[in-house]
C-alpha cells in the first residue's frame, strides 16, 4: 500500500446544545492509506456521520488533529476548506443530491466550475467521468428523468471528476434496491482497483463486505477495525 | 465563476418558477413604467409652458401706464393714459441696451365680412411689435412704417379670425369692417397658439398704431398707447434695459425723486422662472411617487428571494459540499435578484414608453421621453436588485453546509 491519505489522531467532537453537551466523537484515531476501501459501520448516533463530516472537511474537530494528504486542516478558513472539498474530496450522498432540472453532464461539471476549470476542458472531463460510470449515452438527460441507480452513478461521476484524494460515500446504496446496490458497489470496486481511495458509510453488512476493511463505531468510539477476509466481488455477484 | 455561466444558472432558476418570477418582477415593471411615463408627461407639461412663454418673445420688458387716483380711489394699471408713442420712440432711440420698443393700443371690436361677423381683439401696432414677438406674416405682407404713420386702413388678421370670417376663402385683399370702418386685409399671421394665461393669441386683428389711435379708439389723449413692449439686446442686458427705461421715463414724465412713478416696468422673464420652477416641482413630485413604487417592488424582490433561499437550502448545501465558496453562493443569488430587476426594468421601460405615447395620442398631450430618465430608471432598477438582493444572498452564503445538506 502507498502513502497515508487520511490520518486522524485523537479526534473528539463535542456539540453543545444549550445546557447539554453531546460528545459525538471520543478520542478517535484512524489512518487510511492510498488505495484502501473502508466501510464505516455503526448504529445511528454512533458518531459515524460526525466522523464523515470531519473527514469531508464539512466540520472541524473540537480536539485532535486531522491530516489530509499530510496537510493539517486545523484552523483553515471557510474558503480554504471549500477549496479542499473541491479538489481533494468527492462526495456521494444517500439521496444522490443532484441538481434538479439540470443535465447529467452539467451536474458532473459543477465541481469543475467551482474549481475554475475552463469550459472546454470541463466538458471533456465531465464526459470522461460519465463514461467511467457507464452513462456516456445519458449525458444530456436531466436527473428527474433517470432511475435511482443512474442518478447515483451521475453522483459518483461528479465525485470523481476532480480526481480527488478520497471519495466519501454516505450510505450510497441506502435509497436503492439490492440489485442496483450491487451495481453501484461494482462501480466503487472498479474505481478502487484503478487507484481511488474510498471511505463509505453503510449499515448493511452485505454492502460492507464489498470493502477491504470494516470499521465499526459505537458511542463515539471505534470498537473494531478489521480487514475483510474475503472481499466479495460485486462484478461476480452481478453476473451470477 | 464566469459571468455567462452564472447568468445561465440564474436564468434557469428564474425559469423554474415562471409565474413567481413574473409576479415578483411586476413590482419593478410597474415602478419603472411609472417613472418613465410620469417623467415623460411631466416634461411634456413643462415643454408646453415654456413654449407658451417663448411665444411672448424673448428678453421682454413690458411697460404699463400707471394708476390714477380719483377722489382717494386708486385705479389699476393703465387707468390713466400716461404712455405715448413718443415715449416708445425715445426708449428705442436713447436706451443703449434696448433693441426694439413696440407701442401697442389694444381694444375689442366686432369685425364684419360679408354676412359673417366675429368679436375679437384689435391691436394697434408698429412693425416692431411683430419683430419683438417673433411673429411672422405667412400670407400677404406686413405694414410699413409709412403706413403706420399715415394711419392707413389696412389690417393683418390672426388665424382664428381668418377661419371664422373667411373659412376656406382667401382673405387677402378683402375688405372687412371694424367698427364700421372698412379695412383691407393685407396679411394673415402665423399660428401662435395659446398664451400662458390660456387665451387664444390667434384671435386678433392688427391695425397700424396711428389708425387705432385716431380712427378706432380715439380718446381725449390721441397720442397715448396702452403699453410698450421693450426687447433688450440680450438676456444679460435685460436688467440694464429695465433701469435705462425707468430712468428715461422718469425724466420724460418729470417725476422727481420720492414721487410715485406713473408707469410700471415688468420683466416677463420672471414669469418664465416661476413657470419653470412649478413644472420642475411637478416633475419631481411625479418622480418621487414613482420611486416609491420602485422601492415597494424591491421589497417584493427581497421577500421572494428569501423564500427562494429557504426552498433551495439543500441545493446550497450540495454546492458548498462540492466546493462552492461563500462568494460563489452570494454571487449566484445576487445575480438572480439583479436579473429579475433588470428584466423587469426592460419590460417596464417598454411599457412606460408605450404608456407615454398612448397618453400623447389619447389626451393630445405632448410627452417628452427623455433618454436620461430611461437610463436613470434602468440603473435604479439594477441598484434595487443589488440592494434588496444582498440580504437574502448573504443569508444563503452564510448557511452551514452540514445543516444545509440535512435540510428537508
Amino acid at each position: 500500500m502507498g502513502e497515508i491519505v487520511v490520518r486522524i489522531d485523537g479526534v473528539s467532537k463535542v456539540y453543545s446544545m444549550g445546557e447539554q453537551r453531546v460528545e459525538a466523537l471520543k478520542d478517535v484515531s484512524l489512518e487510511v492509506e492510498e488505495g484502501d476501501f473502508v466501510a464505516i459501520m455503526g448504529a445511528s448516533g454512533s458518531g459515524k456521520s460526525t466522523f464523515m463530516n470531519i473527514v469531508g472537511c464539512l466540520d472541524v474537530p473540537t480536539a485532535g488533529t486531522y491530516w489530509l494528504q499530510g496537510l493539517d486542516v486545523h484552523g483553515l478558513s471557510g474558503n480554504a476548506l471549500a477549496d479542499i472539498r473541491n479538489r481533494k474530496i468527492g462526495f456521494v450522498f444517500q439521496g444522490f443530491n443532484l441538481l434538479a432540472r439540470t443535465s447529467a453532464v452539467e451536474n458532473v461539471e459543477l465541481p469543475l466550475i467551482y474549481g475554475r476549470v475552463p469550459a472546454v476542458l470541463r466538458r471533456e472531463k465531465a464526459l470522461a467521468a460519465l463514461e467511467l460510470v457507464g452513462l456516456a449515452d445519458r449525458a444530456g438527460h436531466t436527473s428527474n428523468r433517470m432511475s435511482g441507480g443512474q442518478q447515483q452513478r451521475v453522483a459518483i461521476a461528479r465525485a470523481l471528476v476532480n480526481e480527488p484524494a478520497i471519495i466519501l460515500a454516505d450510505e450510497p446504496t441506502g435509497n436503492l434496491d439490492s440489485l442496483t446496490s450491487v451495481e453501484i458497489m461494482a462501480i466503487f470496486q472498479k474505481l478502487n482497483r484503478e487507484g481511488s481511495t474510498i471511505i463509505m458509510v453503510t449499515h448493511e453488512p452485505e454492502i460492507a463486505a464489498f470493502a477491504k476493511r470494516n470499521v465499526v463505531f459505537r458511542d463515539g468510539r471505534i470498537i473494531s477495525d478489521t480487514p475483510v477476509a474475503l472481499q466479495a466481488d460485486a462484478g461476480q455477484v452481478r453476473g451470477s | 465563476m464566469e459571468f455567462l455561466l452564472s447568468l445561465k444558472i440564474a436564468l434557469r432558476a428564474l425559469r423554474t418558477n415562471k409565474m413567481r418570477s413574473f409576479l415578483t418582477m411586476l413590482g419593478i415593471i410597474i415602478g419603472i413604467a411609472a417613472v418613465i411615463a410620469m417623467v415623460a408627461i411631466g416634461s411634456g407639461a413643462s415643454r408646453i409652458i415654456s413654449d407658451q412663454i417663448a411665444s411672448i418673445g424673448s428678453n421682454i420688458l413690458l411697460v404699463l401706464p400707471g394708476s390714477r387716483t380719483s377722489g382717494g380711489i386708486r385705479l389699476g394699471h393703465g387707468s390713466t393714459p400716461t404712455l405715448t408713442y413718443d415715449d416708445a420712440k425715445a426708449i428705442r432711440a436713447e436706451c443703449p441696451s434696448v433693441a426694439l420698443a413696440a407701442p401697442v393700443v389694444r381694444g375689442g371690436a366686432q369685425v364684419v365680412y360679408g354676412n359673417m361677423n366675429w368679436s375679437t381683439a384689435v391691436m394697434g401696432i408698429t412693425p416692431e411689435y411683430l419683430m419683438v414677438r417673433d411673429w411672422r406674416v405667412v400670407e400677404g405682407r406686413d405694414f410699413s412704417q409709412a403706413e403706420v404713420e399715415g394711419a392707413v386702413k389696412n389690417c393683418l388678421i390672426g388665424r382664428t379670425v381668418a377661419e371664422n370670417l373667411f373659412g376656406a376663402e382667401d382673405p387677402l385683399g378683402k375688405i372687412v369692417r371694424v367698427q364700421k370702418l372698412p379695412f383691407m386685409v393685407i396679411g394673415v399671421m402665423d399660428r401662435k397658439g395659446r398664451s400662458p394665461q390660456g387665451s387664444d393669441q390667434d384671435d386678433v386683428v392688427f391695425v397700424p398704431l396711428r389708425t387705432a389711435q385716431r380712427k378706432l379708439f380715439g380718446s381725449q389723449f390721441p397720442n397715448s398707447v396702452g403699453s410698450i413692449m421693450v426687447q433688450a439686446r440680450s438676456e444679460q442686458d435685460l436688467a440694464r434695459a429695465e433701469e435705462q427705461v425707468t430712468m428715461l421715463l422718469l425724466q420724460r414724465h418729470r417725476i422727481g425723486p420720492g414721487r410715485e412713478p406713473d408707469f410700471t416696468v415688468r420683466n416677463l422673464s420672471e414669469l418664465l422662472d416661476v413657470a419653470e420652477q412649478s413644472s420642475k416641482a411637478m416633475s419631481l413630485l411625479l418622480g418621487a411617487v414613482a420611486s416609491i413604487s420602485l422601492i415597494v417592488g424591491g421589497i417584493g424582490i427581497m421577500n421572494i428571494m428569501l423564500v427562494s433561499v429557504t426552498e433551495r437550502t439543500r441545493e446550497i448545501g450540495i454546492r458548498m459540499a462540492i466546493g462552492a465558496k461563500q462568494r460563489d453562493i452570494l454571487l449566484q443569488f445576487l445575480t438572480e435578484a439583479v436579473l429579475l430587476t433588470l428584466i423587469g426594468g426592460v419590460i417596464g421601460m417598454l411599457l412606460g414608453v408605450a404608456g407615454a405615447k398612448l397618453v400623447a395620442q389619447v389626451f393630445q398631450w405632448p410627452t417628452l421621453i427623455s433618454f436620461k430618465a430611461i437610463a436613470v430608471a434602468f440603473g435604479f432598477s439594477g441598484a434595487v436588485g443589488i440592494f434588496f438582493g444582498f440580504y437574502p444572498a448573504r443569508k444563503a452564503a452564510s448557511l452551514n453546509p452540514i445543516d444545509a445538506l440535512r435540510y428537508e
